[in-house]
Formats: C-alpha cells, sequence, structure tokens
C-alpha cells in the first residue's frame, strides 16, 4: 500500500493501525499533529483507544506510564521542552520496566526558544533508559514505530521505546511511503499482555516503591541488564519486520563503507544529504563512506568500532551541543567504542545544524575534504568545531 | 448516597493498610488511610496511588507493601495524573473484555503533593472527570523532608523554612483553600474531613466519594506529632479540637449544594486547638496576643462564610 504522507501523520497512521489501548495527548510544535491525526481517526470510530488529553507532557507521561502499569499499551508523542517536561518521568517509566512508546519529534531546546530541529531534546534524555530509535526519512519513522512495541514488550527487555524523527524535516515534509496492511501490522505487534498488571485480578501488583540501598543498585543493574538484551531483540524484530515489509534495518546503516577510508557518523535526516556528498566524492573516486546510527540507545559499540576498523579519518556530526567543552553526546559515544582498536582512525567532532541550521551537499563535502586532509598530514587540527554558524564578524 | 454507619461492621472488615508500616505513632495519615479504604465495599477491587510523601516511603519499602490492593507510586507532583492513567487503562481494557470486575481508583497525597506541586496535575484530572478519588491528608507541611511550610501551613505555624526568630515569627501567609478550589472544579462530590471520634464522618464522606461516578475530592485532616509538636498519645483529641474550635469544619459539597457535616455543640475557642501544639507555643508569648487574636477572627470569618453557604 503506497501513500503520500508527512512524517507525523505516518506516524499516526502506524498508532492508528495499533489501535493502542491508551493515548496521553499534549500539543508541542512540531509533533502537535500526531495527537491531532489521532483525535480524528477517535472521533470517526477508527480506533477505540482511551484518548486522554491531559494538561501537560508532565501528565500525558505520568498517564501512559500508569496505564502501561495498570496492564494497558499506550503511547503518546511530544517535542523539545515536552520532552523535558517529562524528563523525570521518563525514569520512572523505564525503571519500573514499562514499554510505553513516545513519538519523539526532534526539536532544538530552549533557550532562547526555537521551534526547529536538531538534537538536544532527545540527546538530554539519552540516559533515562528508554530504548531511542531514530528516522532518517518518513519510511523509517512509521517502520521504527511499529517495531518499538514488540522490542519494548519481550520480557527480557520490557523498557519503554523512544523513536524519533528530525522536526519539520521529516515530520512535515510529504514522501511517498510505504504502508503495511492493518491485520498485518496487529498480527506482527501481537496483544499486550504482560505477565503482572496493577488490574490483574488474581494478583495485586504494587509498583514503584522506595527502593532502600540494599535493593536500589540490583535494579539499576538489571535495568542496564535488559538495555544490553535489547540489542539482539532489535536485530530479531527488525528480521522480522524485513519478511513482512522486505524493508532491512540494523542498529545502524552503512553506506558506501565496503572500503571507505573517510567516513562520517551522524544521526537522522541529514544522512540523506550526506549520501548525496558520499555518491558525488565516489565519482571522484574517493573513498568515502557513511554511518548513520538508528539505534543509539542501547549504543551499538562494538558494532560500530567494526564498521569504522579500516578507515583513515572520521566526521562525527553531532546534531546537538553537550556543553562538555569536549565535543557531543555521538562523539563520545563514538570516540569511546573506537578505543579498543588496535589502529584507530584520527576523529573529529563537528557539531552543525542547531536550531535547524540548513546543511547542504557540499558543507559535507568540505568535511569530507577535511578528513582527506587529516588522512595525508596525520593532523587533526582543533577536534571539535561548530560548522555553519557564522562569524563573529558577520554578525557584527 | 448515603450508607448506613456500622462501627462494629465496619472494624470487622479486613483491614486493606495492613499494620507494620513505618508510619510515626500518632500520626494521622495511616488511620486515614484505612478509614478511607475501609469505605469500601469488600467485594470492590481497589487500585491505590500515591504521591511521594511520609504515606509512601513507610507504607511500600520494597520489598514490603502495606497494602492488599494493587498500588501505584511514580512522582510528588503527578499522583492525580497517575491516576488517570490507570483508570484510563481500565476503561480500555474493560472496553476491550480484559478486566473483570468493579475497580475503584483512589489516590493519597499530601498538602505538598496537592496544594502546591501537585495541583496542576490535580485540576487537570478533575476537570478531564476520570472516575476516581483524590485523597489529600492535609498534615500542614512537607514532613518527608523535615517539616517545611507548605501552602496549606497556617499563618503563625513554625516550621523548618517558617522558623521563629528575633524577627521570624512562623509562617507569614495564609492557608490556601484547596477545598473551595476543589468545589470551582465543578467535580460531583468534595467533602472536608476528619478521623474523628467513632469514624462515622469520615467514612460516609469516603463512601459517598468512592461510590459517586466521576471525580472526587477529600480533604482530611492530618496532625502529625513531629511537625505539631504533640504527644502522640494526643492525636484523636488534637483532631477533635480543629474541628471543635471550627479551624477545620466539616462539610460537603453535592453537585454544588453545600452542606455541613458537624456543628459543635459549643463552638470552642482557637487557643484550645493551638495550646496543645508546639508549632504554635510563640503565639502565647507575651506581646504576642494579637496572633491568637487574629487566628481567632480568621476562623470565625471562615466559619460565618461556611454556615451562609451551607444555609445553616
Ligand atoms: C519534584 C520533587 N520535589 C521535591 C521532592 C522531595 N519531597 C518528597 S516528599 C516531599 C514533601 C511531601 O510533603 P506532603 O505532600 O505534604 O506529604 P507529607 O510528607 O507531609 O506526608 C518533598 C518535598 C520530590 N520527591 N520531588
Amino acid at each position: 500500500m503506497s501513500n503520500r504522507l508527512t512524517g507525523n501523520e505516518a506516524v499516526a497512521y502506524a498508532m492508528k493501525q495499533v489501535n493502542p489501548d491508551v493515548m496521553g495527548a499534549f500539543p508541542i510544535t512540531p509533533s502537535t499533529e500526531i495527537p491531532e491525526y489521532f483525535a480524528s481517526y477517535v472521533a470517526n470510530g477508527e480506533v477505540n483507544t482511551e484518548y486522554v488529553t491531559v494538561e501537560s507532557e508532565h501528565s500525558s507521561m505520568s498517564v501512559c506510564l500508569a496505564a502501561q502499569a495498570a496492564g494497558a499499551r499506550s503511547v503518546c508523542a511530544t517535542s523539545s521542552c515536552g520532552l523535558a517536561l517529562m524528563y523525570e518521568l521518563l525514569y520512572v517509566a523505564a525503571s519500573c520496566r514499562l514499554p510505553v512508546t513516545l513519538a519523539c519529534v526532534n526539536r532544538a531546546l530552549s533557550g532562547p526558544i526555537n521551534i526547529n530541529n536538531d538534537h538536544s531534546d532527545s540527546m538530554g534524555a539519552r540516559d533515562t533508559g528508554w530504548i531511542q530509535i531514530y528516522a532518517e526519512n518518513n519510511q523509517e519513522a512509521y517502520d521504527n514505530f511499529l517495531m518499538a512495541m514488540p522490542i519494548g514488550e519481550t520480557p527480557s527487555v520490557r523498557l519503554p521505546v523512544m523513536t524519533c524523527m528530525d522536526g519539520f524535516i521529516t515530520s512535515h515534509a510529504v514522501e511517498n511511503i510505504d504502508l503495511l496492511e492493518t491485520d498485518v501490522v496487529r498480527k506482527f505487534i501481537g496483544e499486550y499482555n504482560p505477565e503482572n498488571y496493577l488490574l490483574k485480578k488474581e494478583n495485586p501488583l504494587a509498583v514503584g516503591p522506595y527502593d532502600v540501598s540494599p535493593y536500589y543498585m540490583e535494579h539499576k543493574v538489571q535495568e542496564a541488564e535488559a538495555m544490553k538484551a535489547a540489542k539482539a531483540r532489535i536485530l530479531e524484530v527488525a528480521a522480522e519486520f524485513a519478511n513482512i515489509s522486505g524493508r532491512r534495518y540494523g542498529l545502524f546503516e552503512e553506506y558506501r563503507m565496503e572500503d571507505a577510508q573517510l567516513a562520517l557518523v551522524l544521526i537522522g535526516s541529514s544522512a540523506g544529504t550526506a549520501k548525496a556528498a558520499v555518491d558525488k566524492l565516489r565519482e571522484d573516486g574517493i573513498k568515502a563512506g557513511l554511518v548513520k546510527i538508528r539505534v543509539f540507545r542501547p549504543f551499538p559499540g562494538e558494532e560500530l568500532a567494526l564498521a569504522l576498523a579500516n578507515t583513515r579519518a572520521v566526521a562525527v556530526m553531532d546534531k546537538s551541543e553537550g556543553f562538555s567543552a569536549n565535543g557531543g553526546p555521538l562523539f563520545a559515544e563514538t570516540r569511546s567504542a573506537l578505543y579498543d582498536l588496535k589502529e584507530r582512525p584520527y576523529l573529529i567532532d563537528i557539531v552543525y545544524g542547531l536550531g535547524g541550521r540548513d546543511i547542504k551537499v557540499e558543507d559535507f563535502e568540505k568535511v569530507f575534504g577535511r578528513l582527506a586532509d587529516i588522512a595525508v598530514t596525520g593532523e587533526t587540527g582543533p577536534v571539535y568545531t561548530h560548522m555553519g554558524q557564522r562569524s563573529k564578524e558577520e554578525i557584527a | 448516597m448515603s450508607t448506613v454507619y456500622n462501627l462494629k461492621q465496619e472494624v470487622e472488615k479486613p483491614e486493606r493498610l495492613t499494620g507494620g508500616h513505618r508510619l510515626c505513632a500518632g500520626c494521622g495519615a495511616g488511620i486515614v488511610v484505612s478509614g478511607v479504604l475501609r469505605a469500601l465495599d469488600k467485594e470492590d477491587r481497589a487500585v491505590v496511588v500515591n504521591a511521594t510523601s511520609c504515606l509512601e516511603v513507610s507504607t511500600f519499602m520494597y520489598p514490603y507493601t502495606a497494602y492488599m490492593d494493587s498500588y501505584i507510586h511514580s512522582a510528588f507532583e503527578n499522583s492525580a495524573a497517575t491516576c488517570s492513567g490507570v483508570e484510563a487503562a481500565y476503561n480500555a481494557l474493560k472496553r476491550r473484555g480484559k478486566v473483570e470486575g468493579t475497580v475503584k481508583f483512589i489516590t493519597f497525597a499530601g498538602d505538598g503533593g496537592t496544594y502546591d506541586i501537585g495541583l496542576q496535575s490535580l485540576s487537570g484530572a478533575m476537570e478531564r472527570g476520570h472516575d476516581m478519588v483524590y485523597v489529600c491528608y492535609d498534615n500542614e507541611a512537607y514532613m518527608n523532608t523535615g517539616i517545611q511550610r507548605s501552602s496549606a501551613t497556617p499563618p503563625f505555624a513554625r516550621t523548618t523554612t517558617t522558623p521563629v526568630g528575633s524577627v521570624g515569627q512562623g509562617k507569614k501567609q495564609n492557608k490556601k483553600d484547596l477545598t473551595e478550589i476543589l468545589v470551582a472544579h465543578h467535580i460531583p462530590y468534595v467533602a472536608q474531613t476528619a478521623p474523628i471520634g467513632n469514624f462515622k464522618d469520615l467514612h460516609t464522606r469516603a463512601y459517598n466519594a468512592i461510590y459517586t461516578e466521576g471525580p472526587c475530592f477529600l480533604n482530611v485532616l492530618s496532625p502529625c506529632p513531629r511537625g505539631w509538636d504533640y504527644p502522640a498519645a494526643r492525636l484523636a483529641e488534637i483532631i477533635k479540637l480543629a474541628v471543635d474550635t471550627c479551624v477545620w469544619p466539616l462539610f460537603e459539597v453535592e453537585e454544588g449544594v453545600w452542606r455541613l457535616s458537624y456543628t459543635p455543640k459549643k463552638k470552642l475557642p482557637v487557643v484550645d486547638f493551638l495550646r496543645p501544639q508546639g508549632r504554635f507555643r510563640h503565639m502565647f508569648q507575651k506581646g504576642n496576643e494579637w496572633m491568637i487574636e487574629e487566628a481567632q477572627a480568621s476562623v470565625d470569618q471562615k466559619w460565618e462564610r461556611l454556615l451562609e453557604r451551607t444555609g445553616a
């Protein structure tokens, strides 16, 4: 079934096909359309979800995690400040092992307030215990959302899942996309039948205790183990998904990496632009390649090290600032993953695209130009830089 | 909505909040919770929701829970939203034939989690109309973190953030009238009550709230021996004094109609309530008579207003 949809509509459509038990709804640009589309499905009787129009994202996540604890499958969508407002509850959902599914439409975080895309919101939530899967385009946004539930609800995992897509770029642009039939979707995601839940008649349950020191750490270790277990499950679900869709997904996508000497590592919609740059350079005989990270939590460290093992120079492209004074979050992960390699490529970090700042094919070509120089000279120059910002002189 | 109250019969019901929880001796919260839960019909199940508070940390310390019913705690400021989520799940699963029987949803939160940080979440849940009972047990301060003032703390009360010193005289501001705020939500049932005497009032209000469809709210006075600084054994007496001085009048508002639940035979002076409590000790120092006068005037004024509203 082919269709022309925006990313938001694609995700809302996936939600409709899932027909979740509960949805928490609160508007924030650019994810607002998701609860709007869903409201029309509710109004038209196309779903019979309990649609809870909360008074804030804080309550949206509270509703979703509590519904999940009660035995229901719950979903919601948000962006930016909305995700930030949920922050405390993101931890609660993960530590209570409640597999809520959240569509995060990535947007910059205040301040100054800005509604355009970068990854500051979800990167800020990277250590909350949520699985994070990022989409490059509308098709992936749809596909990832459908894979989220079979991943998160698996007993060995039982973690909440955030599927991320780039605000406006993906959420609002119309693309051709392949939709699955609803009965195929239903069969793929199955029923949500948790072992224990608040509403279970035979077995009252208590959730969210005061956890004393003799137990707390054990619970955190179990959570960490669940995140490790998620890696295999993500690949298993991807394989099952390939069977019904013909579309294959891994922890990351390698683009022309077979013999690449110069490579980029990045996340999200910029991959399309970067691929165009790689193609151009390849025409000129330059061995350029790209690794597009799809799964950021759990982080595919070992796999990424292997993928980059034979490169000479790598630029990590961070679409969020971490203010670590030492590079962005993707850079920190990538550099750490490469540490165990006997021979490591040279590595630089480029922070780009903050607050919706555009990135073009030529920009990526420039990055590859820098990598080519580094590969020859062995001199990285400044390791951590920002790309695309106006110079001080221009601003003045 | 009413129930015939038979104390003997009620206390013979199995406790839904077990003994052995870790609340202090002389604490009102435990008896409020067990009193409210006792109002559930025996055959009905409940999910109890709790905000972070003294109650929460003392009744569900992993791996032990004091609740016989299902229970969830998620955070300090979101107990009403958490309860909304459980209720939403119930509606969805019921519709889909996945749960059986009647389940009731009861939230317990302190005054900090209700008057202050959780007010938005509470207001949202009440406005949306979830079928639930929200019980605020009002001990007039943040007790769990060590007796800091809340917007439920009465004027002049000494707390760790409103200490009495050479210039400071305890809390400067009034107590927020939360019960009235809830009445303004036009929900089916709001009541102010306390675990007093043979528990009839608490029981009846709780029963009404639990068995009225839609969002219902109970504000329940819940003294704290540590924060109020009274000997644990005087709990029942302190509550009685709060009610008989009209510091904490008992009333209900059903579908917008105000009704007094209790009229003291003899309205006692406010000092009777203030005197046994260490938190008001400085009010009795020489030169501070004006504080007691102000406290009395404020109680009288509110009581008059309540009499007008209830047509009593
Ligand atoms: C967001 C947040 N802020 C602060 C706290 C710390 N905290 C936990 S319980 C509490 C006070 C609870 O007071 P109240 O609701 O009146 O209940 P009580 O302890 O008096 O029974 C506070 C401040 C918290 N858990 N979460």
